[in-house]
């Protein structure tokens, strides 16, 4: 009698999905390739290139892009206080990235693990977590964020903190919808009736289901974290001159827009492209993971 | 529709209890002692004394809280200490400059985005389709600030047509005004697009057809008129969207308005200003909120419904 039921549950089991080889995404690997190689600048490049932020070289300043300096080219032109533009935008793209990975690491952290809770629990913890997360909306998000920075002052770790505090939202939001429609699914009810406890569900269960939503949103973050960081550094609020990011080099570039403009420009560029590719990265994505989830 | 009224304006009250609550959290509960941080690092501690005792900062937490959100209805923000006078008056000075902004930009946005969205609309995934969304996507994705400057060197800097700072004329609405729209076009194009699609699945544009009438006829006279009802609505919910992002826009440009002003403020430490400016910008944000979900309620009676 009992290998009869469990027959049938096999036969009638609904969510059986052929596992099918999935075929090469050019799109998204050509995408990922300036994304790449960014991240490789940013983690090798400093140490191959030498940057003293606070050297300065008034003989050598505001020349244009591929002038000679001794040995030395300056590809991309030299800043007002005599700093090789290509240079600082290598150390740039560390203090952005890494601002950038911390955030989404923190904020999409704490983000996730309140994602997990409210959708898991539900009742009054569902409603706490979610009405602090509606009053944090009812700010536009760059208030918030000039609010938190100007108060705290410029350094990278207030960056950092800010960025998380107004990022959370996203990622708990996107993580509850997905653990809702979880965990009333056939696979978790029967790891509760084996009597795994909330944290084994909520680790080995409900969390792998949430990680594909998850990546869509994480790549959509972090091109919105890096120009949310460019924004708060370029209004003064975001990171100090000795760790200038590309946002910083822009806003400081900008007295000098009519006789030296690639001290602005080039950083911009830089940002620009890294910024658009992780854009249509998140859009192939989503559009690949769910053509519903456009909004 | 009462009952759904009372409760979205209820919950619109319990927003901005959060909002001021936010604020309050921010400026006070920070590391550091508020009074020092303003007086700068040459003041006596006698000085500070006198500033906290003046500024009520050495009564408890709670009182301080109960005191703020007494003086925020009353709409007391205090004084500002660099330009003199209440604060709420200088950011009210400031409001209409920014309202001029964000009222160009949605402006703007609409001129580009509706027959962008409208083209789009008439072949879906064809090559017109493809190069819209293309390019909506990349000006979603650039840098807005950076933008703005490279539209100074390029008609301020180099062609010389188009003044780079400052406010007065209508020639100095553009550039800020096309900037700060810049990344919203490519939501809007998206909202006008599905919409359109949306209304062409309905029965009336069969029975349109089947009377002989025109394609265009159809799109311009029946389709569009209804597709663009929700559209509105939204933009509505932009515009709060715009006043937020105008903050940055305003630096660049050096325009007069409130973010000009609370950025200046911020770098000043002048707190006044600061709580009074983003006490504003929320409340315009949620009362925006508040009245394009009312109108959404009217428009759409199955919202009404659900909500009850």
């Amino acid at each position: 009698m009992a290998e009869l039921n469990l027959n049938n549950t096999l036969e009638n089991e609904p969510e059986f999905i052929p596992v099918v080889k999935k075929k090469i995404n050019w799109k998204i690997l050509v995408l990922s390739m300036p994304v790449v190689f960014f991240v490789f600048i940013a983690i090798f490049g400093p140490m191959l290139i030498e940057y003293n932020p606070v050297n300065t070289d008034t003989a050598n300043r505001l020349l244009p892009p591929g002038s000679q300096i001794g040995q030395h080219t300056a590809w991309l032109g030299t800043d007002q206080i005599g700093q090789d533009v290509l240079a600082q935008i290598i150390h740039g793209a560390r203090i952005s990235l890494s601002v950038a990975a911390a955030t989404v690491l923190i904020g999409g952290g704490i983000g996730v693990i309140l994602g997990l809770l409210s959708g898991y629990f539900g009742g009054w913890v569902d409603t706490v977590i979610m009405r602090i997360a509606d009053i944090q909306l009812s700010f536009p998000t760059i208030l918030l964020a000039i609010l938190i920075a100007g108060v705290l002052g410029p350094s990278v770790t207030n960056v950092i903190i800010t960025l998380s505090i107004t990022r959370w939202v996203t990622f708990a939001r996107v993580v509850r919808g997905a653990t809702i429609s979880a965990k009333n699914k056939d696979f978790v009810d029967s790891a509760r009736v084996i009597g795994a406890s909330h944290f084994r569900i909520l680790t080995k269960y409900i969390l792998p289901v949430c990680l594909s939503p998850l990546l869509v949103v994480v790549t959509v973050q972090i091109g919105l974290v890096i120009i949310s960081e460019a924004s708060l550094s370029f209004l003064g609020l975001g990171t100090p001159p000795d760790n200038a990011s590309w946002g910083l080099l822009i806003s400081l570039g900008r007295d000098y827009i009519s006789t030296a403009w690639w001290i602005s420009v080039m950083p911009g560029i830089a940002l620009a492209i890294l910024v658009v590719c992780v854009g249509f990265l998140g859009d192939t994505l989503r559009d690949e993971s769910d053509p519903y989830l456009n909004n | 529709m009462a009952s759904y009224l009372i409760r979205r304006f209820f919950y619109s009250l319990f927003v901005i209890w959060g909002a001021i609550t936010i604020i309050f959290a921010v400026l006070r509960i920070i590391p550091g002692d508020p009074a020092a941080v303003m007086l700068g690092s040459n003041a006596t501690p006698e000085q500070i004394h006198s500033l906290n005792e003046s500024l009520g900062l050495n009564k408890p937490l709670f009182v301080q809280y109960g005191q703020f959100i007494v003086d925020v209805l009353r709409l007391d923000f205090g004084e500002s200490f660099r330009l003199g006078g209440p604060a709420l008056t200088h950011v009210l000075e400031r409001l209409p400059f920014t309202i001029t902004l964000a009222f160009t930009a949605i402006l703007f946005a609409i001129i580009i985005s509706f027959p962008l969205g409208i083209q789009a609309a008439r072949k879906p995934n064809g090559a017109a389709d493809r190069i819209i969304s293309f390019v909506s996507l990349f000006g979603q994705s650039l840098p807005t600030f950076w933008v703005g400057i490279v539209l100074i060197l390029i008609f301020s800097r180099v062609l010389g047509i188009l003044p780079s700072a400052g406010a007065g004329s209508v020639a100095h609405l553009i550039m800020p005004a096309f900037t700060l729209c810049l990344p919203f076009i490519g939501m809007i194009v998206r909202l006008v697009r599905s919409g359109i699609l949306e209304e062409l699945r309905q029965g009336y544009v069969q029975t349109a057809r089947s009377k002989g009438l025109k394609q265009n006829f159809i799109l311009y006279i029946h389709v569009l008129r209804n597709a663009l009802i929700p559209v509105v609505t939204v933009l509505g919910l932009l515009l709060g969207e715009f006043i937020g992002s105008a903050i940055i826009i305003e630096v660049v440009f050096s325009w007069p308005g409130i973010g000009r002003l609370l950025i200046n403020s911020i770098l000043y430490r002048d707190y006044a200003v600061v709580q009074a400016a983003i006490a504003l910008i929320a409340g315009i944000y949620i009362i925006l909120n508040l009245i394009v979900d009312i109108l959404y309620g009217y428009i759409d009676p199955r919202i009404r419904v659900e909500e009850s």
